[in-house]
């Protein structure tokens, strides 16, 4: 049984549900990172909430997912736990990795989860591999990588999708346009008029839906997991979607005007399946209210569950190196277990 | 334990190397399941370096599978499938290749287990041919295992016997975690006696002393095992050689080599890779600081002398590290 599906009225207010705590998880997110208790980088999924959201509603939950730099939208979407995530953020111990990930690397593989990824395009040849093991042992479930307009460019994904349609694996390959790599528009990236026309090269289905309406995404992914089930191999679909801040916070953005951003924002992907929800007699604004108070709540909880969480201790630098240790590492353990204070990595 | 001891109390039989690493291949096929071979005509056609050979007849495609001219693109589908529950073993063909691949061996397969707090293991054999000595010029000849070695979570070994051949594969393919068997393309016709039981295998992280000696130590590898017990036979009556093959590049047992250096107080080290920052410098680096006031003489290196291999047979006679050059080194020092 999938999470949530958009076949039933329960299953609509929980996506929409997902895409306020993505909305909401980021936002905190960006104000935490400002206020410097973030460290490192974050990349915001404000304004593609319906892709993600869209996509995992398609999904069955022991389906696997590669996802990129841009992933705390794909985890929530995959039914990861917000107070998890959050932690991990703020480089705690309780967070998905123990700390040792952070906002680029948040992985829970029992969940399906396989990673968000720090380099653009290495998802792909994951996701493939996923389908492998998927065919290989004959399960029921399928590997989808979410990537970027910009990772279409990379080598790597071309050999991804190549072998995966080669070998008619389960697996979907889910592009989120949103119209810039890092700081270059896709026109100045790309030959081709649409992404998903490059699933030509490969003989495989490629559409373009609208990423900014959830229903369309999920209809496309729907699809495209049917044909993977039924051993008709994998599916470009191409998300036309757009991100509201920058490529990552801090970004100036000189590479864009408002009045672009304010286009998009008309199309907003919340709003206009709130709408839709109303005018079905599904959701009344009062309704709408409360959830957003929720999903308030539950970030709030998130963020007071990673504030209060403990720091790792510094040799647990030293584990999860290896299933099986080795004695280069472990001495660096040994030493700050009995001698205290900093090693260093003075090999001594 | 010398590595003569170890294999007396095993039943043996004598094979080649590349006949060793296939029956390792065979047996771990027949044992689990979940493991299966890619890579560059590994199937019909039997790989390029004639190792899994009729492996594809025996298994089929699904297990001894070919796969697309496409490096990156199936070692990092070997990692995502290692990820997720099956235990593929690569052939990557030559060494040479790791760089086409390196992006997905760097940043996926070496990093998951430890960016996602080790909630994930990454049961994946890569196997790739090493060394020069055919004539194959730069991009088919390299010796590159310093880089992987170097690079934090990955395993890395370099067999120079037939029966180490067989036992470190197979702890490969056996581990949980990344592993890279460099094999030198040189020694695939070397003969040796190899243990025949299923369960053979040389645990990662556990040298071999091949031959014991009182005077100078020579830690080789690969080619270099074979031609330094040459030097030793040679030698034997004027200077007494022991010969260590570390087997295990990463992690490496250094309390077998301290030991023979504590005994001899000499050491040289053979090694293909290039001389430069690498393995030689890692194995006399954790030598002196384990043995130090056990030595006698400077250590003294034998490798690439930091050059790429070149094609012409004088050229890459030059410089290809031999028998002739350990023994130049061991002269140097006793």
């Amino acid at each position: 049984m999938a999470n949530y599906t958009l076949d039933t009225e329960d299953g609509r207010l929980e996506a929409l549900r997902r895409m306020l705590t993505i909305r909401e998880f980021d936002t905190k997110a960006g104000e935490y990172f400002a206020d410097g208790e973030i460290p490192g980088f974050v990349h915001l999924y404000i304004g593609e909430e319906a892709v993600g959201v869209g996509t995992c509603a398609a999904l069955e939950p022991d389906d696997y997912i590669t996802s990129t730099h841009r992933g705390h939208g794909h985890c929530i979407a995959k039914g990861l736990d917000t107070k998890l995530m959050m932690a991990e953020l703020f480089g705690k111990r309780s967070g998905y990795c123990n700390g040792k990930g952070g906002s680029m690397h948040i992985a829970d593989v029992d969940a399906g989860m396989l990673g968000a990824n720090g380099i653009v395009g290495a998802g792909p040849p994951l996701a493939t591999g996923a389908a492998l093991s998927i065919d290989y042992q004959d399960r029921d479930q399928v590997a989808l990588a979410f990537l970027g307009d910009g990772a279409v460019a990379q080598g790597q994904v071309h050999e991804a999708v190549n072998m995966a349609s080669t070998w008619n694996l389960p697996a979907v390959f889910l592009v989120e346009n949103n119209k810039y790599g890092e700081a270059t528009p896709v026109e100045k990236q790309h030959n081709v008029k649409q992404l998903s026309d490059t699933a030509q090269a490969y003989d495989i289905p490629g559409v373009t839906v609208d990423g900014m309406d959830v229903t369309a995404v999920t209809e496309a992914v729907e699809e495209a997991r049917k044909r993977a089930r039924a051993g008709d191999g994998p599916t470009m679909i191409e998300a036309e979607t757009y991100r509201y801040n920058g490529h990552y916070e801090g970004d100036e953005q000189n590479y864009r005007d408002e009045e672009e951003v304010a286009q998009w924002k008309e199309r907003d992907a919340i709003e206009s399946f709130k709408e839709r929800l109303i005018d079905r007699g599904e959701l009344t604004e009062a309704e709408f209210e409360e959830l957003q108070a929720e999903v308030e709540d539950e970030i709030a909880d998130a963020v007071e569950y990673a504030q209060n969480s403990d720091l790792p201790e510094p040799e647990e630098a030293y584990e999860d190196m290896f299933s099986e240790p080795v004695p280069e590492v472990e001495q660096f353990a040994s030493r700050l277990r009995t001698d205290g204070g900093s090693s260093g990595g003075d090999s001594r | 334990m010398t590595a003569q001891a170890e294999l007396e109390r095993e039943e043996t039989e004598t094979m080649t190397v590349r006949e060793a690493i296939r029956e390792a291949l065979r047996e771990e096929l027949a044992r689990d399941e979940d493991v299966y071979i890619m890579g560059e005509d590994v199937g019909a056609f039997g790989g390029v370096l004639e190792v899994t050979g009729d492996l594809y007849e025996e298994f089929g495609e699904e297990r001894v599978r070919d796969t697309p001219i496409a490096e990156a693109g199936y070692v990092g589908a070997a990692t995502g499938a290692a990820a997720t529950g099956t235990r593929p073993v690569i052939e990557l063909m030559f060494s040479d290749f790791i760089g086409v691949s390196m992006e997905q061996i760097m940043n996926q397969m070496a990093k998951m287990r430890y960016m996602f707090g080790g909630k994930t293991e990454i049961p994946v054999t890569v196997r790739a041919t090493e060394g020069g000595g055919m004539g194959a010029a730069s991009q088919h000849s390299g010796t590159v295992h310093a880089w992987i070695s170097h690079f934090p979570g990955l395993k890395a070994v370099a067999p120079g016997t037939a029966a180490a051949a067989k036992g470190l594969t197979k702890a490969a393919i056996r581990s949980n975690d990344p592993v890279f068997v460099f094999e030198n393309k040189m020694i695939y016709e070397q003969q040796g006696d190899v243990p025949t039981d299923e369960d053979y295998i040389v645990p990662i992280g556990e040298a071999a002393v091949e031959r014991e000696g009182e005077d100078v130590t020579v830690v080789a590898t690969q080619r270099l095992v074979g031609e330094s017990l040459d030097v030793a036979d040679r030698l034997a009556g004027d200077v007494s050689v022991e010969v260590i093959d570390p087997r295990s590049l990463y992690p490496l047992d250094t309390e077998t080599i301290a030991e023979s250096l504590r005994k001899t107080g000499r050491m040289v080290v053979a090694d293909e890779t290039p001389l430069s920052y690498g393995t030689h410098a890692e194995i006399i680096t954790r030598a002196q600081e384990e043995a130090f006031f056990s030595l006698d003489a400077p250590i003294q290196r034998v490798g690439t002398p930091d050059t790429h291999m070149p094609f012409s047979t004088p050229l890459e006679q030059e410089v290809l590290p031999d028998g002739e050059g350990v023994e130049n080194a061991i002269r140097r020092i006793t």
